[in-house]
């Protein structure tokens, strides 16, 4: 394949090349939103995990398609850290930055570590992106920015129209494929393996040879870019990382969420039915699962997030594993569907991925905002328990419990995700199905048809020890009966005000939500037992706060971690935990709402570290606050 | 299934529940046919379900023995598409009112219509909210007074069956509480229907808006004021005199027979036309101008949602056989750590 070679057939480095080792690394691609940068992003993610790395994500997007070409509302970034070791986060400061034109440049240089590689395509960068980017001289001539990183300065749009020239594209067309030549450069400079993304780039337009072509000259002439020429003297390279023996794959929370209740269907020996409708970031539960069509998975793409609600109240009375997800606007459409869940004690799942709000808020960011809407956002005294996933991989197997949790106890169940879970991926060690543990369900067995007896000795709300009621559906013979969002009787379900009895059925409902902390598992703490310092966390923040605390505890610091996984009922030995410590930390991405319930639940002077910026934390902040708490 | 089905009877479907509808409100009468078709349909009382959303006429699955669901307001139609695409071997019913399936349910309604989810839906139209004492609804005609318009209603109101022909619905059909056997004939012919049947009945509030429909039932008057529909056959009405409806060019006209006008100049009904234009015309006719047509509107034959849904369901399992997680699992680039 010579004639792919851009620069020359054989091409031979200016000045020799130094090879060093790094235990980890943290890149990040920036762009237009139309520059492709999503795509190398995963594509240097895939290799990294298949060579052995771990691998973290961070996508970061604008809400619109196309922003205006060359604004820095228009910037789509995604970064990774790939590592000999394992990690939890996509990393703090980057070690590397791609920034293909001037706003790209603007709204990430401030995250460049000092001394950290820069690459531009300063082919972007005349006049009118600079105007656009609100810099009134070139900042590639700055000689702060000069002596604070190594700045590559490579003609990317140019270099990569000569590897491609000849094929017959337009200009367009051409530069389209400027973003592999990017990715050529970087894996260059990171010793990475060309061909798993060769290979994709066939398979993927296996139907547009020239494309093909194309995309295969920029990535190798990025690749021969860095080979050849003398402004990169060294690459890098990081070993494989110790992970537990294993099968490994990527995984998004997403692509997690949607196994995961997939799998759960069949563990319980139902089918599964998705009513959904589109939103940011929890669309691609929906896609996923509209696939899995021979897996007996039924989507219903309803007219709006309310009829998604109502749609699964409907199916779990038929008998399904019943689902929706949605983000935060969409949830507050559900809440009425979801309080007749409630009253109805159905087994349901919500799948919550938060992002910013209030209202549209921040739709492609993330947040933690809508833990007290989870717990609180119904009329009534409506109780729903809810659990968090911590990272993507956690998605799938905390999604298996969610369901089981839901059908034991008959009851709807809140699944907690967030924007940086759901895009962001993470190596997941594959389990094997027949490992994984079966979901009882049990469904009261009518009468023959020409049995005895009236149809009303069938008794829909008469609880088993876990408080929970049958099951009963319909196309049973004998156990016709009536639900609905009134208040029920207890025992037999008929419509009933009284007020001994309304009493009595609250506090049903909120004892029976509560009795599930005898069957989840009990609060762990990463760390000392007791001490000075106690972290509680929650959700997506795992990662930062894990990170942060291990380092913490590396410096002798008294410092534990208690993540919390089950937010309603919380473990029951948390109380307990709780007073060990002298000081409670929380850090939340929102204004401080599990700071408000473990504070008012356990009267303890919790502190919070909040951040409300639509990212993740990142690990200094966290190392930052624990210092400061234990100093003062 | 069983070889032979229990015999039913009315009385199989009665429930143990007291019913709390008003003294002689329409909904009774409904109530008492539905109860009187159900035993003829040749499918297990068990595979019945009731939904319904809020209002007086949405306690009425509490009324029948059957499975049932009394939801939330204007839902109904989401939720029983739940249980239909799910459970395609059951029949399942709405009931829903004027108030609940074209105010706050109106979104739901449109895409269960234009789905053709196979449902059958019963819409109670009594030109009233009558559940919280009696607001006009968005059938209350112009300038009617209610508690919450003591100086005459100002709202538009809206023809519940011609929202559901420019919704695409496949069958649409029209009754009344009193006329009890065309009522049964409506049921029935909804029952049978594939698709979503639209029901449209007009039902006496006698607390909050007594006699709206007087007009249709008084029968003194009525004859000049209702016209039945029959497949194949004339539009033709009339108290005393023999009147029919006749096509000016698009525009319809009430004509006397005789004096040189005979059946064969009026307009034919045809509940089968592909185009939905005639039952549309029929759906606009308005006392007092026009007759207002009673009977089936529109009755085609088009693809059933569920059927659809459960049938790409069938399709890609005979295609790729049943999904297996180990190779879903493996799909896509996998690495092996030693």
């Amino acid at each position: 394949m010579s004639s792919t070679d851009v620069l020359s057939p054989e091409p031979t480095p200016a000045a020799p090349k130094r090879r060093e080792e790094r235990d980890s690394v943290v890149i990040r691609f920036c762009g237009d939103s139309g520059d492709g940068m999503q795509l190398v992003g995963t594509q240097f993610t895939n290799v990294s995990a298949s060579f052995g790395n771990d691998v973290s994500t961070l996508p970061d997007f604008p809400a619109e398609i196309r922003a205006p070409q060359g604004t820095l509302a228009g910037v789509s970034g995604f970064q990774l850290n790939f590592s000999s070791h394992d990690i939890f986060t996509p990393g703090d400061e980057v070690d590397t930055l791609v920034a293909m034109n001037p706003a790209a440049l603007k709204t990430n240089l401030p995250d460049l570590k000092r001394g950290g590689t820069l690459i531009v395509n300063t082919d972007e960068f005349d006049k009118g992106n600079l105007q656009k980017a609100g810099y009134a001289t070139s900042p590639l001539e700055d000689g702060d920015i000069l002596s604070k990183y190594q700045i590559h300065k490579v003609a990317m749009t140019r270099l990569n129209r000569d590897a491609v020239s000849g094929l017959g594209l337009s200009m367009k067309d051409q530069d389209r494929s400027r973003n592999l030549f990017a990715l050529g450069l970087v894996y260059w400079l990171y010793d990475r393996d060309r061909t798993p993304t060769e290979q994709w780039i066939q398979d993927k337009f296996k139907k547009k040879p020239d494309v093909v072509e194309a995309n295969l000259r920029a990535l190798r002439g990025g690749f021969n870019y860095g080979f050849s020429t003398e402004s990169f003297t060294t690459h890098y390279a990081v070993p494989k990382a110790k992970l537990s023996s294993g099968e490994y794959r990527k995984i998004t929370g997403n692509e997690a969420v949607a196994w995961g209740l997939a799998a759960a269907a069949r563990l319980a020996g139902k089918s599964l039915f998705f009513g959904g409708y589109p939103i940011t970031p929890a669309s691609d539960i929906l896609h996923t699962l509209s696939e899995l069509k021979n897996f007996g998975i039924r989507t219903f793409q309803a007219e709006d997030e309310i009829a998604a609600m109502a749609s699964v109240c409907g199916a779990a009375f038929a008998g399904e594993i019943a689902v929706t997800a949605s983000s935060g606007p969409g949830i507050c459409l559900k809440g009425e569907a979801m309080g007749l869940g409630v009253m109805t004690e159905l087994p349901m799942i919500i799948v919550n991925v938060q992002r910013g709000g209030p209202s549209t808020g921040l739709p492609t960011k993330t947040e933690q905002s809508d833990l007290l809407l989870s717990f609180y956002g119904r009329n009534g005294d409506s109780p729903i328990p809810i659990v968090a996933a911590s990272s993507p991989g956690d998605c799938f197997h905390l999604m298996i419990e969610a369901v089981r949790m839901a059908v034991d106890f008959m009851t709807p169940v809140v699944f907690l995700s967030d924007g940086y879970i759901a895009n962001g991926s993470e190596p997941w060690s594959i389990p094997k199905f027949a490992d994984l543990k079966p979901i009882e369900v049990k469904h009261p067995s009518g009468r023959p048809a020409d049995a005895e007896g009236t149809a009303d000795d069938f008794l829909p709300y008469l609880r088993n020890e876990k408080g929970a009621r049958p099951w009963a559906i319909p196309g049973t013979p004998g156990l016709e009966h009536r639900i609905g969002g009134l208040e029920k009787a207890d025992i037999t379900g008929n419509v009933d005000y009284s007020a001994n009895n309304h009493h009595k059925m609250v506090m049903n409902r909120i004892n029976k939500v509560a009795g599930i902390a005898n069957h989840i598992p009990l609060q762990t703490v990463e760390g000392p037992e007791s001490g000075k310092l106690l972290i509680i966390s929650w959700g997506g923040t795992f990662g930062a706060v894990r990170t942060a605390v291990q380092q913490s505890l590396k410096n002798g610091k008294s410092v534990a971690h208690a993540h919390l996984r089950y937010m309603n009922p919380f473990p029951k030995n948390l109380g307990e935990i709780v007073k060990r410590y002298e000081k409670v930390l929380i850090p939340e991405l929102n204004a401080g709402q599990l700071s408000l319930l473990i504070r008012g639940k356990f009267l303890v002077d919790a502190q919070g570290l909040n951040k409300i910026q639509g990212k993740p934390f990142l690990v200094s902040e966290v190392v930052r606050k624990i210092d400061e708490m234990l100093e003062s | 299934m069983t070889a032979t089905l229990p015999v039913l009877t009315p009385k199989d479907f009665a429930s143990d529940q007291e019913i709390r509808w008003c003294p002689r409100c329409g909904d009774y009468s409904i109530l008492a046919q539905m109860k009187k078709v159900l035993p003829t349909l040749g499918i297990p009382k068990e595979n019945f379900v009731f939904v319904s959303g809020i209002g007086c006429s949405s306690r009425f699955p509490y009324y029948v023995d059957t499975y049932g669901f009394h939801s939330i307001h204007g839902r109904a139609p989401a939720i029983a598409t739940g249980i239909k695409t799910s459970r395609p071997d059951l029949q399942v019913w709405v009931i829903t009112g004027d108030g609940d399936a074209l105010s706050i349910g109106g979104n739901h309604l449109m895409h269960m219509l234009r789905r053709n989810v196979n449902l059958k839906v019963i819409l109670f139209n009594n030109q009233i909210y009558g559940l919280t004492k009696g607001q006009y609804s968005p059938t209350s005609p112009v300038g009617v007074k209610t508690k919450s318009s003591p100086y005459g209603s100002v709202d538009n109101a809206l023809s519940p069956l011609c929202y559901a022909i420019g919704s695409e619905a496949t069958f649409v059909a029209r009754a009344i509480d009193v006329d009890i056997k065309h009522l049964t004939m409506v049921l029935e012919r909804a029952a049978q229907h594939q698709g979503t049947a639209f029901v449209e009945v007009y039902q006496d509030c006698n607390v909050f808006n007594h006699d709206a429909f007087l007009y249709a039932t008084d029968k003194s008057v009525k004859g000049d004021h209702i016209l039945y529909l029959e497949h194949g056959k004339p539009l033709t009405f009339g108290q005393t005199v023999k009147k029919g409806i006749r096509l000016n060019g698009a525009t319809p006209e009430v004509v006397e027979l005789g004096k040189g006008i005979s059946e064969d100049d009026l307009l034919f009904h045809d509940e089968k036309s592909a185009d939905p234009s005639l039952a549309f015309l029929l759906s606009r006719f308005k006392h007092p101008v026009f007759p207002e047509p009673l009977g089936i509107f529109r009755n085609v034959v088009a693809p059933v949602y569920d059927d659809q849904v459960n049938k790409q369901l069938e399709a890609e399992v005979a295609k790729k056989g049943q999904g297996d997680f180990d190779k879903l699992f493996h799909s896509g680039d996998t690495w092996i750590v030693e």
